[in-house]
């Protein structure tokens, strides 16, 4: 029991993380696949901070009378990973809507097939 | 009781997951998305990641949403059906799957205090912050000071993607002639938009100023404020909202927010410390920390403010371009 | 003893707005159309999280967490209906009709 408890956290987040995954390979729409990239992003993050988490801590904010304060290390990583998935993501969608511009459409197949009739 | 709420939260998003695989409207998958973000953001309460969990609800499901969905406005709606099975992939995913699970066995357990993770620089961190630094929040010490030069080159990509979604995207637009949304009967949205936009406004400030005592910081307050001008923008129309903070404004706001951070760490130069020491900034130690740290938020702020503004105009603004210069 | 009696009134409160909540979710799956939808979703940001907010704030006593919860529940009151509102006028504006039960009364 404490074994499937142990690591029920990191099964699902990598559960999630294929998810993300397999959205990113398996469809051809390219908002699709951004979708997918940020559902990984962010089960990276739950991973991260589900590691700081230490049993009966609390939020890391020094306050009399508490002694256990979960790791602050990785909330900082994360805090910042998340405001990179910002910047990646509006990236990302700002080339996705000058692919549509370019070719008339978002999806890969139909970009393909374009691409080898020039 | 903790791992009750947890594991219903990680259900929750699973199924999330699962709904946004299915869904073939983009539109739906970004709301979709949206809520996906919003679950993460609770479970990182449950896992005492206050300052990750505000983060987390203003980008994730905030700014990125209305990226999502501006770009959806930009595109097309409907998903065509992948042209080949999706066999090999699922076999891809399957296998990487069952690797990643496989390491997992040899990870310590979920909350174990024993863990390494927890016994190197975090006692530190936890130990001296409240002497050194002086502010009760530890990721805030950690982020802005500890860790400061890290925080600098995450102004500086958030810095790049601006200037890069400003060059995908086009900079020199005509000016944007919508007044407003396509609904007629605005006025409620509106009374209630005037009524909320200074609060909003406030609010950010609030947790850019409060950001050394509870959760809240730079990062946090910046994607606030520019929540409370696209409120104006969905409310009143882009042309106003640009009247309003127009956007060469913001091409010098995003600078400013910059040299403010360096040049804390160019001052603490001159004064006789390293890059970033901000303990010589002031005559007592803890003070020139705390001086520091709020300088360096308020750079970020601004610079995280104006940049995503500037992303949200680029977006939103394609609309307005005339048909022969797509 | 008023603790007591502040526990069993939070709990009342809570339970009340759960149920509130449910009551709206049964009714964004079950009903027919967007309009009716809608008029159950609405149910759970003013009642619902509004009974919550308040069976937390007698959980609270007179802290600073009440004051940032009443304005919380001061947000919610002007948010939710406001959002609803937008939402029923822009798919009033596509021309989505209501389903509306033909037969005579």
């Amino acid at each position: 029991m404490s074994e499937l408890l142990g690591h029920f956290n990191y099964w699902i987040v990598i559960i999630l993380m294929m998810t993300g995954f397999y959205i990113v390979i398996a469809r051809p729409n390219l908002i699709k696949k951004i979708i997918g990239l940020f559902i990984f992003q962010t089960s990276v993050f739950i991973l991260f901070i589900s590691m700081a988490k230490i049993e009966g801590g609390t939020a890391p904010i020094i306050e009399e009378g508490i002694s256990v304060y979960s790791n602050p290390l990785p909330h900082v990583l994360i805090l910042t990973a998340i405001v990179v998935s910002l910047a990646t993501t509006a990236l990302g969608l700002a080339l996705v809507v000058r692919i549509r511009e370019a070719y008339g459409t978002i999806n890969e197949d139909d970009i393909h097939v374009q691409d080898e009739e020039d | 009781m903790e791992h009750l709420v947890d594991i219903v939260l990680l259900g929750l998003l699973m199924i999330t997951g699962f709904a946004i695989v299915r869904m073939r409207s983009l539109l739906a998958a970004a709301m979709l998305t949206s809520i996906y973000s919003l679950l993460s953001a609770s479970l990182f309460v449950v896992l005492d990641a206050v300052d990750v969990a505000l983060t987390e609800a203003a980008i994730g499901a905030g700014i990125s949403t209305i990226l999502l969905l501006a770009t959806v406005a930009l595109t097309t709606d409907e998903e065509k059906a992948p042209r080949h099975t999706p066999l090999l992939p699922l076999v891809v995913v399957i296998a990487t799957g069952a690797a990643l699970i496989y390491g997992t066995l040899d990870m310590p357990h979920y909350g174990d205090p024993a863990a390494p993770i927890h016994q190197y620089v975090a006692p530190t961190y936890l130990h001296d912050t409240p002497g050194v630094i002086g502010v009760p929040n530890v990721v805030t010490s950690v982020l802005a000071s500890y860790r400061g030069y890290d925080t600098l080159g995450e102004v500086t990509v958030i810095f790049t993607a601006g200037v890069g979604v400003m060059v995908l995207l086009g900079y020199r637009l005509r000016r944007c002639n919508i007044t407003g949304p396509g609904i007629r009967n605005l006025i409620v949205l509106r009374v209630i938009a005037k009524l909320f936009f200074p609060l909003i406004l406030l609010f950010a400030l609030y947790v850019l100023l409060h950001g050394d005592y509870g959760p809240g910081g730079g990062f946090q307050a910046g994607v606030v404020f520019a929540t409370g001008f696209i409120l104006y923008a969905l409310a009143f129309g882009l042309g106003n909202a640009q009247r309003l903070i127009p956007r060469k404004l913001l091409r010098i706001m995003v600078a400013v927010g910059m040299l403010i951070y360096a040049a804390v760490g160019i001052e603490s130069m001159l004064l006789g410390g390293k890059f970033l020491e901000y303990r010589v900034l002031a005559d007592d130690p803890v003070t020139g920390q705390r001086l520091g740290i709020m300088l360096i938020e308020l750079g970020v702020g601004i610079a995280v403010a104006s940049v995503v503004l500037i992303i949200y105009y680029a977006f939103v603004s394609r609309h307005c371009q005339a048909p022969e210069d797509m | 003893m008023m603790d007591t009696v502040l526990d069993v009134l939070s709990w009342i409160f809570l339970l009340g707005g759960a149920i509130f909540l449910l009551v709206g979710a049964i009714g964004a799956l079950r009903f027919p159309d967007f309009y009716t939808r809608l008029h159950a979703v609405s149910v759970c940001d003013t009642m619902g999280a509004g009974l919550v907010l308040v069976g937390l704030m007698l959980q609270g006593g007179l802290s600073l967490v009440t004051v940032k919860l009443l304005l919380m529940f001061y947000f919610m009151m002007f948010t939710g209906p406001t959002a609803v509102h937008a939402l029923a006028e822009a798919a009033m504006q596509s021309k989505l009709k209501p389903v509306v039960d033909e037969r005579e009364p």
